[in-house]
């Protein structure tokens, strides 16, 4: 048998999985009857009635009357990985990683940090402008989040401000 | 008239320097991101409501407000200058907009989306100031039954709205649904999906998701498409007048427009994006006179129209939040997330109890929209300049400011792990062709309606037939029914696809 839209395919089997995988975690919890619902009863009839749609969905891809096959696409790795990556590594640059003994570097620095990263996501990065742009973004929330808002951040690497 | 005092009281909220500082704040953000394509409302909203802590409740609400219907002014800028929706809304605006510019108007489409937004804008929080205290006395009726049937109509309303396939956007719905559920059971006390990690029992916060699936899932899917040659018409912008003859043809259909937009932001799912589609197809329905320029190749009806209806839409599209509690799109979802940061359960009990609030946040509306006009036709200039910005500077800008959202929520990084991989989830999403609007307001409802429904079925001892035997909630199941049957019909279902095809 032939998928005749791949996209549907795959999105159905994720609906699937997904409604199976609630389903089978709410029967650990106390279903309960319509009249006292317990806390497992509304994940259960969701997560079978995703199992469903899923399964419809599947089937659907199956006999659909596309002919172009309505293919997924190339998966765009670099954007994903850098664009994710630059999140992980501001968050890490705020916290720190105590358990890897990684000190917290403070908003400053992860601006620097996180521009040059999620630039490096789109091809040709040159460093100059990604500075400047780098330098803007941090005087600018400086003002906005620091000065203005007011936000709680740690603003400066742990090692200065002790 | 209770009317008039009513937003009196309203005027003297919304005329404080404060807000209208943040109302300000509010429109130009909004006309920003309207304007600039790959940004919209949602994660613009997201980003800021951390940011929103510190203010009074009225100011922020007001500023969030600004953003929404701001939008719809810019995303028209774009849209014509461009041949680039800058807001989903603004997709129809494209196909005659954009022709209109390339035909050397592109002056009189400005102003006519511009007066178009304004005219609706105006209508539109009339209707909300008027509609909304009757609506809330009904919404004192409702029992838990009518709102669980409510939130059915309104989740079948999305439905309609997403584009693509249907069983996919009711599938993002439940599974919407099921993420809310995610976190402590207010009733049992039982962590339900949480893992045994702490920061889960909470709840998956919405700003994380919000953020993490339209902020960094569309910076991905941007990034993966080449940057095509774009055309931008910023030279051309001179005599921003429509002619005589123009206003002519401009002013019913202006009027269709805001009628239009007005009732179907009213209907659950509904707001700008339908509205607009909707007075698209009803201008292209009516009549043209004998020597007008036909659709598709830059009629001033096919800009002013849609223009208008979006606008209208946005603004009616507060009154199912504001009297009933209950969001009818993604934007709204967010206010929601909003009113509850402040602590103000939103419901019929908000005109009530925070009447300040109420009319102080209709009154804005007016003069954000008069602020809007000034900014989009005058200053037009320095939002084409924008445009020229490459999104080389912008995406970083936009991870870096979700970052900081998502952090500041909490103030602790487990947001920001969390947020990373509903990025990458998102992106899957974009790759399935799975709209993720329909689940972000079956995120936002998944709790609500599990109350209303163990509500319902204890109040009536588990018997089902209580949704069909109460008329209130029979008529609103049966609306859903048909709507869904509305869909579903193969004229209608081959018409709405085709329109979405467009975008």
């Amino acid at each position: 048998m032939n998928i005749k839209s791949q996209k549907d395919f795959f999105a159905g089997l994720m609906f699937m999985g997904v409604g199976v995988a609630f389903a089978l975690g709410a029967t650990n919890y106390s279903v309960g009857t319509g009249a006292r619902m317990g806390p497992g009863y509304f994940p259960l009839m969701l997560g079978v009635l995703l199992s469903v749609l899923g399964a419809a969905i599947i089937f659907g891809a199956l006999v659909a009357k596309r002919t172009d096959g309505d293919k997924i696409g190339k998966w765009a790795f670099k954007p994903l990985f850098f664009i994710i990556a630059a999140n992980l590594i501001f968050g890490v640059c705020l916290g720190g990683l105590p358990s890897v003994g990684i000190p917290a570097m403070g908003m400053m620095f992860g601006i620097y940090v996180l521009t040059f990263v999620a630039s490096l996501a789109e091809k040709g990065m040159r460093i100059k402008p990604t500075f400047i742009l780098a330098t803007a973004l941090a005087l600018i929330s400086y003002v906005a989040f620091v000065k203005v808002l007011k936000l709680q951040f740690p603003v400066w690497p742990a090692f200065i401000t002790g | 008239m209770d009317l008039i005092a009513n937003l009196s009281l309203g005027f003297s909220v919304a005329f404080t320097p404060i807000n209208l500082l943040y109302a300000f704040i509010g429109c130009v953000l909004g006309t920003l991101i309207g304007v600039l394509p790959g940004i919209g409302p949602v994660a613009t909203i997201a980003m800021l409501l951390p940011a929103t802590y510190a203010l009074p409740p009225v100011s922020a609400l007001i500023m969030l407000a600004g953003i929404y219907y701001g939008a719809q002014y810019g995303g028209s800028t774009t849209a014509i200058l461009v041949n680039l929706p800058g807001e989903s809304s603004s997709v129809v605006t494209c196909i005659d907009g954009y022709q209109m510019a390339r035909k050397g108007r592109a002056g009189p489409a400005l102003a006519a989306a511009g007066m178009g937004s304004f005219f609706a804008g105006c209508v539109g929080t009339l209707i909300l100031a008027a509609f909304a205290p009757p609506l809330t006395e009904l919404a004192f009726k409702f029992g838990p039954a009518e709102y669980f049937a409510l939130m059915v109509l309104g989740l079948i309303g999305a439905v309609v709205l997403a584009s693509g396939s249907l069983l996919k956007a009711i599938a993002m719905i439940v599974l919407g649904l099921l993420m809310g559920l995610v976190g402590t059971d207010v009733n049992s006390g039982v962590a339900r999906f949480s893992f045994d990690i702490p920061e889960l029992t909470d709840g998956i916060g919405f700003v994380v998701i919000a953020m993490g699936v339209f902020g960094y899932g569309e910076i991905i899917s941007n990034l993966a498409q080449p940057e095509d040659d774009r055309e931008v018409f910023t030279a051309k912008v001179t005599g921003l007048f429509p002619t005589k003859e123009d206003f002519k043809n401009m002013a019913p259909a202006m009027l269709r427009g805001t009628f239009l937009g007005s009732a179907l932001g009213i209907l659950p799912g509904g707001g700008a994006l339908l509205a607009a589609f909707a007075a698209y197809a009803l201008e292209k329905k009516i009549k043209m006179k004998p020597g007008e320029v036909p659709f598709g190749q830059g009629n001033i009806r096919g800009v002013a129209g849609p223009e208008s209806a979006n606008n209208a839409g946005a603004q009616t599209s507060f009154i199912p939040l504001l009297t009933l509690g209950i969001p009818p799109n993604a934007v709204m979802a967010l206010m929601v997330g909003a009113m509850t940061i402040h602590n103000i359960q939103p419901g019929p009990q908000v005109m009530t109890s925070n009447p300040e609030l109420f009319w102080g946040l209709i009154a804005s509306m007016w003069i954000g929209n008069a602020m809007l006009i000034i900014l989009n036709l005058p200053l037009i200039g320095m939002w084409i300049k924008l445009l020229t910005v490459p999104y080389r500077y912008l995406f970083p800008s936009i991870v870096l400011f979700c970052a900081i959202g998502v952090y500041s929520t909490n103030n602790n990084t487990f947001d920001v792990w969390t947020v990373g991989i509903f990025g990458v989830i998102g992106y899957l999403f974009v790759k399935l062709g799975a709209e993720p609007a329909p689940l972000l307001l079956g995120f936002i409802l998944g709790p609500m309606m599990e109350e209303n429904l163990r509500r319902a079925l204890l109040l009536s001892r588990g018997d089902w037939s209580v949704f069909v035997t109460r008329p209130l909630s029979a008529g609103l199941l049966a609306a859903g029914l048909l709507l869904l049957c509305i869909v579903l019909l193969p004229s209608i279902k081959n018409k709405r696809e085709e329109a979405f095809v467009e975008d």
